[in-house]
């Protein structure tokens, strides 16, 4: 895994709610057996016509979408299925951070597992964010914040919560499978429990 | 000296601690076991290819349980005995599951197996899935198999990899949630209904984090078939999990099947997984009572699982943005009647509503009715067992005689990526689990709702309710 510690670059917004992984990677492309090149596919049915051919006008075909590390969605981002398959579709289209006010279980602990950093917001923080499309912002995770700029010039730096155990292993880039594998006696003195 | 009085329980707890093979502490989160995982082959390939890349083998094959279910056709072989699978990419994907499978010793119920089902019908049906147990797969949908008191839960493809590997995963102990349902469902009034009613009053949001026990009169009153498609809608509330203690009716349902305990030892169990039922002074995070007496017939109008109204009622008033752009999807006005709006295609299956008391309540509405003329209607059961059973009903008969194709067990049309799809822009009332955008078929637009309201629309080539049904006859 890619270690994630901080990162400056322009934001994308996909400001509607209830963004679910059938919108983020289409269920026809789940037919692969690995994750190699789903970043294609990434909201196919949003940018893509149905010949493949980039839709004009879509945010995600400007050209700046492929360098716009950071996507600021809607709230209850990632709901619906467990499809590890979406946030590597996201990390294959160029996106290393996902902000919103909130984003599902499962689509966070994939994320964490693979090196997407999920970044959780306050509410009010969150809807000045989805305002600053294309700005640039830095994301923190050593310091578990988001800087932006506000309208006055200043910097604002808003803190975030997030899982201690993922953040040590996103900013180091660790496997948590070493983890479990180092809790191996643990493990085998539960499976010989009379 | 006496032991000190323990704190009461509830079902989540008891079985929490039941699989803790490493405590959470402030910088880690817990190691949990896991007693059975289920893998299908969609998610599993990229899990197995862990094993590959780190050089180890499946650590309890025994406790791992394989079926084809998604990619799969639903048609029959043709006359060269070649099945029609999709693409070549979907067969290969199945091949590389009865690779995987052979490799790591692992039990697939492949085309020839009698049992063959989607993943959430057949563990329960095989007995496999039982109270107590911690069970995941990588589908989300595995919260089914809480209906039977078990702690099940989808995770991704990596955590694949690591229980296949250690039969175990991290976890952070999630909030709890009671919902109590108080009151009886009315007389024709599904589980299918009850669940897009729990949906719409938590949102589609209002679970994230926590795991959910039902309890209360209006569950205990359900049958185990009804308590899978609400535990498997749970889901859609963004709950880890949805669970209910097993009682009389789980303990029924269980006996005599393939993988549970027999005879004598079978009983002994049974008293052991009734045990696990919340103690009287558990403590939740979050406590919600409904009243289920008034809920109605459901059917949702929108883009995710809490869009609903009774299919009478008028489509609601968007209140932002994202409401106005499902309504927009939808091609529905807000004040528009339900009933309004033509049915194109019905879809009765799925691992929420693809049972054989799902099957049975369709072909009751079916039975000496005809589809509308402009209506295609796809009938999938669950498992192989459950196609046997209909077959013996003869309800096969009447689906084919009201005009719908039937088809044979697969997730098929729920997510529509084994070539059963709905063409863009076209209606249709399915008995699964999502109306997402594009979720079965780019540009499809989904009402779910239940069997019988799924018949009844078919037949009247329109939203309708079974009662709608009966209207226009004695009009007629």
């Amino acid at each position: 895994m890619r270690a994630f510690t901080k990162l400056t670059g322009p934001v994308l917004v996909l400001e509607q709610e209830n963004i679910d992984t059938d919108q983020i990677i289409p269920a026809r492309f789940l037919t692969a057996t690995s994750f190699v090149g789903i970043g294609e596919h990434a909201f196919a049915d949003w940018r893509l016509d149905a010949a493949g051919e980039p839709l004009p006008g879509h945010v995600l075909n400007e050209p700046r979408a492929r360098h716009s590390p950071i996507l600021v969605a809607g709230h209850n981002f990632g709901c619906g299925s467990s499809r590890e398959h979406a946030p590597h579709a996201l990390l294959g289209f160029g996106f290393r951070v996902v902000i919103s006010s909130q984003i599902a279980d499962i689509f966070t602990s994939n994320a964490q597992n693979i090196g997407l950093l999920p970044v959780v917001l306050e509410a009010t923080q969150h809807v000045s964010l989805l305002q600053m499309d294309g700005e640039e912002i830095t994301v923190d995770l050593e310091q578990c914040s988001v800087i932006v700029r506000a309208v006055d010039g200043a910097q604002q730096s808003w803190q975030f919560a997030i899982d201690p155990f993922a953040r040590h292993c996103l900013l180091r880039g660790l496997d948590r499978f070493d983890f479990l594998d180092q809790a191996e006696d643990a493990i085998q003195a539960f499976e010989d429990r009379p | 000296m006496p032991a000190p009085e323990s704190l009461p329980m509830s079902l989540f707890d008891k079985l929490w601690k039941a699989h803790v093979v490493r405590p959470q502490s402030k910088a880690t989160p817990a190691i949990i076991y896991i007693d059975l995982h289920l893998v299908h082959e969609v998610t599993s390939p990229q899990g197995f290819a862990v094993l590959r890349k780190k050089g180890i083998g499946v650590r309890c094959p025994e406790r791992t349980l394989a079926t084809l279910d998604h990619s799969i056709p639903t048609l029959p072989a043709g006359a060269d005995g070649q099945r029609p699978y999709i693409t070549q990419q979907a067969h290969r994907q199945v091949q590389t599951l009865r690779d995987n499978c052979r490799e790591f010793a692992i039990e697939l119920h492949d085309w020839d197996s009698p049992s063959r089902g989607i993943v959430h019908v057949m563990g329960p049906e095989l007995g496999a899935t039982q109270p107590g147990m911690t069970i995941v797969c990588g589908d989300s949908h595995t919260s089914t198999h809480g209906a039977f008191g078990a702690l099940a839960f989808g995770i991704g493809s990596t955590e694949v990899g690591y229980v296949l590997a250690k039969q175990c995963l991290l976890q952070n102990r999630p909030r709890s949630m009671r919902i109590n349902l108080q009151g009886k469902l009315s007389m024709g009034v599904t589980a299918k209904d009850l669940a897009l009613n729990i949906i719409r009053h938590l949102g589609v949001n209002g679970g994230t984090g926590y795991v959910i026990e039902y309890a209360g009169e209006a569950v205990r009153s359900l049958d185990m078939e009804s308590r899978m498609t609400l535990c498997n809608l749970t889901i859609e509330t963004g709950a880890r999990a949805g669970m209910i203690a097993a009682d009389e009716v789980t303990i029924d349902y269980l006996r005599g099947r393939a993988r549970v305990p027999q005879a004598g030892a079978y009983e002994q169990a049974a008293e052991k997984w009734l045990r696990l039922a919340s103690d009287t002074d558990a403590v939740f995070d979050k406590e919600i009572n409904l009243d289920v007496t008034g809920i109605r017939p459901t059917i949702t109008y929108g883009t995710d699982p809490g869009m609903s109204v009774a299919i009478g009622e008028p489509v609601p008033v968007a209140s932002n943005a994202s409401q106005e752009r499902a309504l927009q999807y939808m091609g529905f006005r807000a004040g528009q009647s339900m009933r309004e709006r033509k049915v194109d295609v019905v879809f009765v299956g799925s691992c929420t509503n693809g049972r054989i008391s799902d099957l049975r309540a369709a072909a009751k509405v079916l039975h000496g009715r005809q589809l509308a003329n402009h209506v295609r209607m796809l009938v999938v059961p669950g498992s192989e067992n459950i196609r046997k059973q209909a077959e013996k009903e003869g309800l096969h008969e009447v689906f084919s005689a009201a005009g719908a194709e039937w088809r044979l067990p697969g997730c098929s049309m729920c997510i529509a990526m084994n070539g059963d799809i709905v063409p863009p822009g076209k209606t249709v009332v399915s008995t699964s689990n999502r109306n997402f955008e594009g979720r079965q078929g780019a540009g499809s637009r989904t009402l779910l709702a239940s069997p019988e309201t799924a018949a009844a629309c078919a037949v009247m080539g329109r939203v309708a309710g079974v009662s709608d049904l009966a209207a226009a006859q004695e009009v007629a």
